[in-house]
């Protein structure tokens, strides 16, 4: 009697966790920890079996086969709510046919400690369970900060490369935008139109009136670009006077040539800068991705700035297509 | 100096003192910015310009700002995962002592990059301890006087304190315990994870 007290003081010091059956798989005696799980159900004088099932090895179902299971890692479950599942090693007491079962928690720890609101005394002193605890919070904090950062990084990194795409003086696209979607377009196979439009008498605004009077200019003229073309169009700004305009999915000639001859009409109108009339016109050449069996960026532009070209020598003011250049030559 | 040391300064003049004070003092430390980033490094040079227009700005001496500083990054509610943190090391405020020896190996274990001073207990008696703080981060040892009375108080525990300078190669801080279950703490749960 006094060895298996001894014994059982022994069990309930150094793992709190444990179980000890006789031959018949029925429990003499549980751990403190092991029995705060179940503050309702005495564990003492139920059936190991009946209280846990076994999950791994899932051939073990009877109590002969757990007890061979001598020093091989198991995985049970609690039979009833909250399931929560265990780590346990099986070490026979060949005296008595019985077992010690030591139990533990594993990678359920998280959760029991919530579920049972166990405290640091329901650990062995040496259970790495605190630590493990103090480890989980630390590393969330840790990588909440480092989260918080890459957001924040993130952020300002979208901003550059918005500001990279973006001519500041118009809030339009820049060229390097410009290059990026044509690329893209070709890529997709996307069928679209490219207009080269090029404002006529802009220099002389800017040597007449100065650089603010030419930045006010252009920069209507964006307003204008803007409101005549469709959300999904894009109006680039390529070089000092020069823009590019690019529909997707728009090859048809006569909508073209009518938005042309809307941009046309309207900055031909004269815009007040300080009560002075800035006047300049703008020329236009259009070229479609349809006319190239194997479109290339450097092509399509070539081919829209034939057109602009033509446009100019008409007298400018005028819209140009490169479709119609080539008829008349052939 | 590590981002979260730099992060924990500005959230503690932040919350007690008001944004604007932080503001200022990020001026008058000439740091260009106002925001410290908590996973990134800084210059020793730029904590140290901190904390003295910190003490400019307040009109108190440097020392008793940061014992300030201590007891808010244990007991300010901004703070309850550092609290928690510490918590870990013990079930009663002796345990809590003994547990700072491995303070520092705990921080690096969190986060590899943050090097504290480390610290050493010394028991005299049951009733009587000294915490030796290697010198390597200035200020450091005032922190803790700050950190060891909140803690205290988390605990339930009545502690003397007093910050007894430079001893040899290291600061002392001398805890003498009256009582340890001197009135009921704050309490500590494991497991509460979903703040």
């Amino acid at each position: 009697m006094t060895h298996t007290q001894e014994q059982a003081d022994l069990l309930e010091t150094l793992c709190p966790m444990f179980l000890l059956v006789d031959r018949s798989g029925c429990i003499q005696q549980a751990g403190p920890t092991l029995q705060k799980l179940r503050p309702e159900l005495p564990l003492v004088g139920l059936g190991v079996l009946d209280v846990f099932e076994l999950i791994r090895p899932r051939t073990v179902t009877t109590l002969p086969a757990l007890m061979s299971m001598a020093g091989a890692k198991l995985h049970l479950r609690f039979r009833d709510e909250p399931r929560t599942t265990l780590k346990g090693l099986v070490a026979p007491l060949p005296e008595s046919g019985g077992a010690v079962i030591n139990l533990s928690f594993g990678i359920s720890i998280l959760d029991a400690v919530r579920d049972y609101a166990l405290t640091s005394a329901d650990f062995s002193g040496t259970d790495l369970a605190i630590e493990l605890l103090y480890l989980v919070e630390a590393k969330s904090a840790a990588m909440e900060a480092s989260r918080s950062l890459n957001l924040r990084l993130q952020g300002a990194m979208l901003a550059a490369e918005e500001q990279a795409y973006t001519d500041t003086l118009t809030g339009l696209k820049n060229r390097r935008a410009m290059d990026h979607l044509l690329g893209h377009l070709i890529l997709a196979n996307s069928t679209f139109a490219l207009m080269h439009l090029d404002l006529d008498f802009f220099k002389s605004v800017n040597d007449r009136l100065g650089h603010a009077a030419g930045d006010y200019v252009l920069q209507q003229a964006a307003r204008i670009m803007l409101e005549e073309t469709r959300g999904d169009d894009t109006v680039a700004r390529v070089g000092g006077d020069e823009f590019v305009i690019i529909f997707k999915n728009l090859t048809r000639v006569e909508t073209l040539e009518s938005i042309a001859g809307r941009l046309i009409a309207r900055l031909n109108e004269p815009m007040m800068f300080q009560d002075q009339p800035c006047c300049i016109s703008a020329s236009i050449g259009t070229a479609l991705s349809t006319q190239f069996k194997v479109p290339k960026a450097a092509d399509i532009l070539h081919a829209a700035d034939v057109a602009l070209y033509q446009a100019k020598r008409d007298g400018r003011s005028c819209h140009r297509l490169y479709s119609t250049l080539i008829k008349a030559q052939t | 100096m590590h981002g979260l040391i730099n992060r924990a300064i500005q959230s503690f003049v932040g919350a007690t003192y008001g944004q604007s004070c932080w503001v200022r003092v990020t001026e008058g430390a000439r740091l260009g910015f106002v925001e410290f980033e908590a996973m990134l490094i800084y210059d020793d040079e730029m904590t140290t310009r901190v904390l003295e227009a910190l003490s400019i700005d307040l009109n108190r001496p440097q020392a008793e700002i940061l014992e300030d500083l201590g007891t808010y990054l244990v007991s300010h509610p901004n703070m309850e995962g550092l609290r928690r943190l510490l918590r870990f090391g013990g079930v009663t405020y002796v345990e809590f002592l003994h547990s700072l020896d491995d303070l520092t190996d705990r921080v690096r274990l969190a986060v590899s990059d943050l090097n504290l001073p480390a610290l050493e207990l010394r028991e005299l008696s049951a009733k009587e301890y000294q915490l030796c703080c290697l010198p390597d981060m200035p200020g450091f040892s005032s922190v803790m006087v700050g950190v060891l009375r909140a803690m205290a108080d988390d605990y339930g525990a009545l502690v003397m304190l007093s910050h007894e300078g430079r001893q040899e190669c290291c600061e002392i801080i001398s805890i003498i315990l009256v009582e340890s279950a001197f009135s009921e703490g704050r309490h500590f749960d494991l497991g509460a994870r979903n703040r």
